[in-house]
């Protein structure tokens, strides 16, 4: 027996300190092995600094100014300058097509549209659009949903009540049918969306980021609050109550930091839905307004062309599938470093 | 079991409610639009616009104005459209379902069999080359959204192949019938078919693999592999089992939103005139009753899919029952 305590005494002895890891670095730590995670998240910033480098690709690249219409002008193929309107071009030989791809970085690189427009150039500007109401409604959506989810799991009773139900009647609602709705109602006001203070010109992009953003409030909400409300009963929310902390203190420093990671898991893939939201809107015309364009509205541009001239087409729709499966693999690789024990693995 | 298929039904009443009544609001009552004027066309005099708004009871009091309506699509169904004069709304709908419901219908048959054979094929295949490559394919199906994937289709099949013996069979854009070609609706049909699919292929068959594997390690899956059974037997009869039921609830929710005007993309890239193209069309007119009758039909099919997914659940699965 004595031996027995003895030796027990000698192993805590010999035990080497456990350091406190932070379960942040751990889980970063976890990402940055995932080799397949990161090359989705190199991809993605990649899109997004060559979306940002639009302006600079436009003046001094490609000399051209994307946002006006340039049916008269010319380029230079082959060291010989053609007008960018070819006449009777096309399978029936009628009207003015458009030049196609020249893939020459300086010249017209993926052709012009139906108004002689550079279509690289409107690529990488509307690439800036996308990411920009992508990520913006994403951002959007989580911390309004956060927030709302905070609030009903914590207070609970009457409060969760309502809030549940007014979540569920959004969930209830054919989203995409009401996104179009309301865009296509909103952007029929002459003179845009005046809210109290607020005023919403019909041609911003307020618009399509706010609608998209309240449409995908629930698929946040629910998990969250599903999370707050395994959280708000554990030990060290009561000890903090016992200590006498505040509400403000107990939700923003007790409970959020617990499920954050929920939202953190969903934010990449929020992202990648709301940018094909984005861009099923834009197709359809209710989405960014001229002047601006993205991805959407230049697939939406090339429809007249794509049987004589499909890159217009074709180039937007990759870029949406780069950039939305880039967040879709980082999404699953975010989940996996974040809930290690998680059985739930995709993609090996 | 019934009060609790009681309480839903109303919920599904009150949700129906919620929506229609935000939805009139929404085109009456936003500051700055007249319904009126939509319906007047451009620059009406004040005596026309005042006659309009007699003719279709718009000065009547809000909430009379959202009763008649309501009436109108319901119980009388003579609602007539404000854009197409004379043309009554309700029997448009019904002409319109039947290709959104062929649309909706094929592409789920083509789904569930696909998703199901790449699902289990996956999770088999874990550990070996074949796994990550099914669920890349998978992510990139999801990834693709659905219209251009149908102008790319039509740019194939359409134009570029379609003097190859691969697409000569396809015929031109738009919708045949049933009825009036069994040949020709199916011929139609099919690239619009896989279009709609791809995007559920890709996520159904991710969601089969995560609960197979899951449902892999239950104990009665234990259980029934220490009985001896076959391999094949545990595999069907209970891990398939248990991993359907996540399946299950996702696909009537799936098909119910796009029965509900969620293939509206893929009917106006395709010229399927259904649903989602009527909704399309009375939008970019707006013609408010035609939007008004599609956002009814479209909750109505919502939420009943949702109802049939709680019901079903709370059958297969007893702990979700309300005591």
């Amino acid at each position: 027996m004595a031996a027995i305590l003895e030796q027990a005494e000698v192993a805590t002895d010999l035990r080497p300190a456990i350091a406190g890891r932070n379960p942040w670095l751990l889980a970063g730590r976890r990402l940055w092995h995932n080799r397949i995670a990161m090359a989705a998240l190199v991809l993605f910033l990649l899109i997004v600094a060559v979306s940002l480098l639009a302006p600079l690709y436009a003046s001094h690249i490609a000399h051209t100014n994307p946002f006006v219409n340039n049916l008269n002008g010319t380029t230079v193929v082959h060291g010989k300058r053609v007008p960018l309107m070819v006449q009777g071009g096309g399978l029936l030989r009628l009207g003015e097509t458009p030049i196609g791809p020249t893939w020459d970085v300086h010249h017209y690189f993926l052709g012009a549209d139906a108004l002689g427009r550079d279509v690289a150039a409107r690529l990488l500007y509307g690439g800036r659009t996308s990411l920009v109401i992508g990520i913006g409604s994403a951002a959007i959506c989580c911390l309004f949903a956060t927030v709302t989810a905070l609030i009903a799991g914590f207070f609970g009773g009457v409060t969760d009540s309502l809030l549940s139900r007014l979540m569920d009647v959004i969930w209830a609602f054919p989203v995409f049918l009401f996104a179009i709705t309301v865009a296509t109602e909103l952007q029929t006001l002459p003179h845009g969306l005046s809210l109290g203070p607020l005023h919403i010109v019909a041609s911003s992009l307020w618009l399509p980021t706010l609608i998209i953003a309240f449409i995908y409030v629930p698929y946040v909400y629910r998990p969250v609050r599903g999370q707050v409300l395994t959280v708000v009963h554990r030990e060290y929310v009561e000890a903090s109550i016992s200590q006498g902390a505040s509400n403000l203190r107990l939700l923003f420093s007790d409970i959020l930091p617990n499920v954050i990671t929920v939202v953190i898991v969903l934010l990449p893939l929020i992202i990648a839905t709301t940018i094909l939201t984005e861009a099923a809107l834009s197709f359809l015309g209710v989405g960014v307004q001229p002047p601006n364009a993205s991805w959407g509205t230049i697939i939406s541009d090339g429809s007249s062309l794509l049987y004589t001239r499909p890159w217009v087409s074709i180039a937007p729709g990759i870029m949406i599938v780069l950039t939305v499966l880039a967040l879709n693999v980082l999404g699953d690789g975010i989940r996996d470093a974040l809930d290690p024990r998680a059985k739930l693995r995709v993609g090996g | 079991m019934l009060t609790f298929i009681v309480r839903r039904l109303l919920w599904a009443v009150l949700v129906m409610f919620v929506i229609t009544a935000f939805v009139f609001v929404l085109f009456f009552k936003t500051p700055g639009i007249d319904p009126a004027r939509a319906i007047a066309g451009r620059n009406p005099s004040p005596q026309i616009l005042a006659e309009i708004r007699h003719q279709f009871g718009l000065d009547k009091p809000f909430p009379v104005q959202y009763g008649l309506m309501m009436k109108d699509i319901f119980i009388t169904r003579d609602l007539v459209s404000y854009s197409n004069q004379g043309q009554k709304v309700v029997p448009e709908i019904f002409a319109a379902a039947p290709a959104t419901l062929s649309l909706v219908f094929g592409a789920a048959v083509i789904w569930v069999v696909m998703s199901i054979g790449l699902g289990i094929a996956a999770a088999l295949l874990r550990g070996t080359l074949v796994d990550p490559l099914l669920m890349i394919l998978a992510l990139i199906g999801i990834s693709m959204p659905v219209f251009w994937a149908g102008e790319v289709a039509n740019l194939i099949t359409q134009s570029r192949f379609h003097d190859t013996f691969l697409f000569s069979w396809v015929p031109p854009l738009g919708y045949t019938s049933f009825t009036q070609s069994p040949v020709g609706w199916f011929k139609g049909l099919i690239i619009p078919w896989i279009t709609l699919s791809i995007l559920y292929i890709g996520l159904y068959a991710r969601v089969l693999r995560a609960n197979i594997i899951e449902t892999e390690s239950e104990d009665y899956v234990r259980t029934a592999r220490a009985k001896g059974l076959t391999e094949r037997r545990v595999l069907l009869r209970h891990t398939l089992r248990g991993s359907m039921i996540t399946y299950v609830s996702l696909f009537g929710l799936d098909f119910g939103a796009l029965v509900a005007g969620g293939v509206l993309l893929t009917e106006v890239v395709f010229a399927i005139h259904g649903i989602g193209f009527l909704t399309y069309q009375s939008l970019t007119n707006l013609d408010l009753p035609t939007i008004m009758a599609t956002v009814v039909y479209g909750a109505f099919f919502i939420v009943l899919a949702n109802m049939i997914v709680d019901i079903a659940y709370a059958w297969l699965d007893p702990r979700v029952r309300p005591a």
